[in-house]
């Protein structure tokens, strides 16, 4: 596999933000891992030949950064707010109301692929909590009896 | 009490907000006065001149350090022998818990950052322009991608702004995450590609930043500020506060109050009047313990220091520091060590593992943090926990991450001793009910969870 027509089009289109090619190589990879969902080895390989970089050096950046995913995730990723204003709000009782729901804990994936759980620091939500993201979406304060129909909308 | 009668005073920063929440785009903005500021800076103000109105505001750094914005603009190099390209950017990573005010001005209000951006960007000389913002902040990202796009369409950006002869980009970057990007040395290590540890300093950013150039990197809301200062004057800035640092800011209220969310205030506003008046007060059943005043890394203070003004002097005469101007209340139905473990588990996920103290300390921290919430706490584990505090003080670490993380620890050993000591004394937490309703040992419902694997 190599990098599509469209990945191409969307890459070349960033690079004149930055004054290099390896200088774009974060932004390279979210390019790609909004199109794959998550970053293979072969995903780094393609990108490591269009920036010039190992692929070492981008799994260095993607292995610390916590948006860039090594291992396939579901459809849709949901994150639980677990800042200390969320967790006086009901954190626990949030995060375990999604557990049931999804019938995964933190770090998993579902059995059919749609979701992936994942713990997230501060959405910057304080007023808001607890709050919990599906995709792009922010919802909050979630009430422990709403979770079902907040995922529900997410095929 | 009775509120400070605000009828009439100006707020800059939420002017040009729209009452139904919406995003102000351009045509709004502009209707409301925006980007005056910039026509006043490139019509009638040398690069140098817009600077010193700053310096003479007395605007300081609103990303919680409150380092004195014009100092730091005056010390770019201007001139034809200055190093090229210069760089202006801007730190909306906001990450730090309990902060959550450039949400809400990059959502409501993005072309008044854009107009700081650009102000700053021609008091200094710069070339470009980037804005940093993380990557779960999805709205705010989609607001000022299209107000940046609006901006070149009008020609407040490119090539020769307004006829002005002064050329400036800016581009929008997106977080692949991370705490410690917020940092801003870090920050630049991530906008190369880098892996964001800290740098070394000196050299200053202002001498060698973005890609080794002079670079001067600002708080969202330290640049929503900047339009109105150079439209308006530094007189009539300093005259918008109600204590003596000037000016207005963002603050917010999040936990157990009636109304959660962010206002602009004349900076110098108490914390009891944000929390009875603007927030409403606690909810009921609920009475105010304590107060994190301005983000994870601020020290607690109690109910008893609430009349306390919200600037950078006061707070820190309050054994504290503004921060972000955010709080977070802490009731008397939660758990302060919990509440501690929580933060302290934040801060050893977050160590970007540079610098040994850091790495290794906070985990320690954390552990005996853990053991003291589960009830498995010695009584020596108090001044275990004392000694990491004096090894992660400023000075001994590479960034401020760990010091930050030592301060609401800190104040928490200082203002909630008896809660710790139950804790150790009676073996369990003695805010979790007496059994938990799945039957988990005392305390579990009330820890934070161990940080799952990244996929």
């Amino acid at each position: 596999m190599s990098l599509s027509a469209d990945e191409l089009r969307e890459l070349d289109a960033v690079l004149p933000h930055y004054p290099d090619r390896r200088a774009a190589a974060a932004t390279a990879m979210r390019v790609v891992q909004r199109r794959r969902r998550w970053l293979s080895d072969e995903a780094l390989a393609d990108l490591g030949a269009y920036l010039g970089m190992s692929v070492e050096e981008l799994d260095g950046l993607a292995t610390f950064a916590n948006m860039l995913f090594r291992r396939p995730v579901g459809r849709h990723i949901v994150l639980v707010c677990d800042s200390f204003a969320c967790w006086s709000l009901g954190y626990a009782e949030l995060r375990e109301a999604i557990q049931t729901q999804l019938g995964v804990g933190l770090g998993e994936t579902t059995a059919d692929g749609r979701f992936t759980f994942l713990p997230i620091v501060c959405l910057g939500a304080c007023d808001r909590g607890p709050a919990m993201m599906v995709d792009a979406d922010l919802h909050g304060p979630v009430a422990p009896s709403e979770v079902g129909a907040i995922l529900e909308a997410y095929a | 009490m009775s509120p400070i009668d605000t009828t009439g005073w100006e707020r800059p920063l939420t002017k040009a907000m729209r009452p139904d929440g919406q995003a102000a785009f351009l045509d709004d903005y502009v209707a409301a006065g925006g980007y005056e500021g910039l026509a006043c800076a490139l019509r009638e103000l040398e690069p140098a001149a817009v600077t010193r109105v700053v310096s003479d505001s007395g605007l300081r750094g609103r990303g919680g350090a409150g380092y004195s914005t014009g100092r730091k603009w005056s010390t770019m190099p201007l001139g034809a022998d200055a190093p090229r390209p210069k760089y202006v950017v801007c730190n909306g990573d906001e990450m730090e818990p309990g902060s959550f005010k450039d949400r809400f001005l990059l959502s409501r209000n993005p072309h008044l950052v854009l107009e700081g951006i650009m102000i700053a960007g021609f008091a200094v000389q710069a070339d470009a322009g980037y804005v940093f913002l993380r990557a779960q902040y999805d709205y705010p990202l989609a607001c000022v991608e299209r107000a940046i796009a609006e901006a070149y369409e009008r020609g407040y950006l490119g090539a020769d702004i307004q006829g002005s002869g002064f050329s400036f980009d800016i581009y929008l970057h997106e977080s692949i995450g991370r705490y410690i990007c917020g940092e801003a040395s870090a920050m630049l290590n991530a906008l190369e590609s880098r892996r964001p540890n800290p740098r070394a300093r000196p050299p200053h950013m202002t001498g060698a930043g973005l890609y080794s150039r002079p670079t001067v990197v600002n708080n969202v809301e330290t640049f929503a500020a900047v339009p109105s200062i150079v439209r308006n004057g530094a007189d009539w800035w300093k005259n918008l506060s109600v204590t003596g640092e000037g000016g207005t800011k963002i603050y917010g209220v999040a936990g157990r109050v009636t109304r959660p969310g962010c206002v602009e205030l004349p900076v110098g506003t108490s914390m009891r009047e944000l929390i009875e008046v603007h927030a409403g007060g606690m909810q009921p059943d609920y009475e105010l313990r304590a107060v994190s005043p301005g983000g994870a890394s601020t020290a607690f203070v109690t109910a008893a220091d609430i009349d306390v003004a919200m600037d950078f002097g006061s707070m820190q005469k309050a054994g504290s520091r503004l921060g972000t101007g955010t709080l977070v209340v802490l009731d008397d139905r939660t758990c302060p060590v919990g509440m501690t473990l929580n933060l302290l588990q934040f801060f050893a996920q977050e160590s970007c593992g540079w610098c040994t103290p850091c790495r290794e300390g906070l985990q320690w921290s954390l552990a005996l943090l853990r053991d003291i919430e589960q009830g498995r706490g010695r009584p020596e584990d108090l001044d275990l926990l004392q000694e990491h505090i004096w090894m992660m003080g400023s000075d001994k670490t590479f960034c401020d991450l760990a010091p930050g993380a030592m301060q609401p620890l800190e104040a928490a050993l200082r203002l909630f001793r008896d809660d710790f000591v139950r804790h150790i004394e009676e073996g369990r937490c003695p805010y979790a009910p007496d059994e938990a309703p799945d039957g988990a040992p005392y305390g579990a419902p009330y820890a934070p969870t161990e940080a799952a694997p990244a996929p």
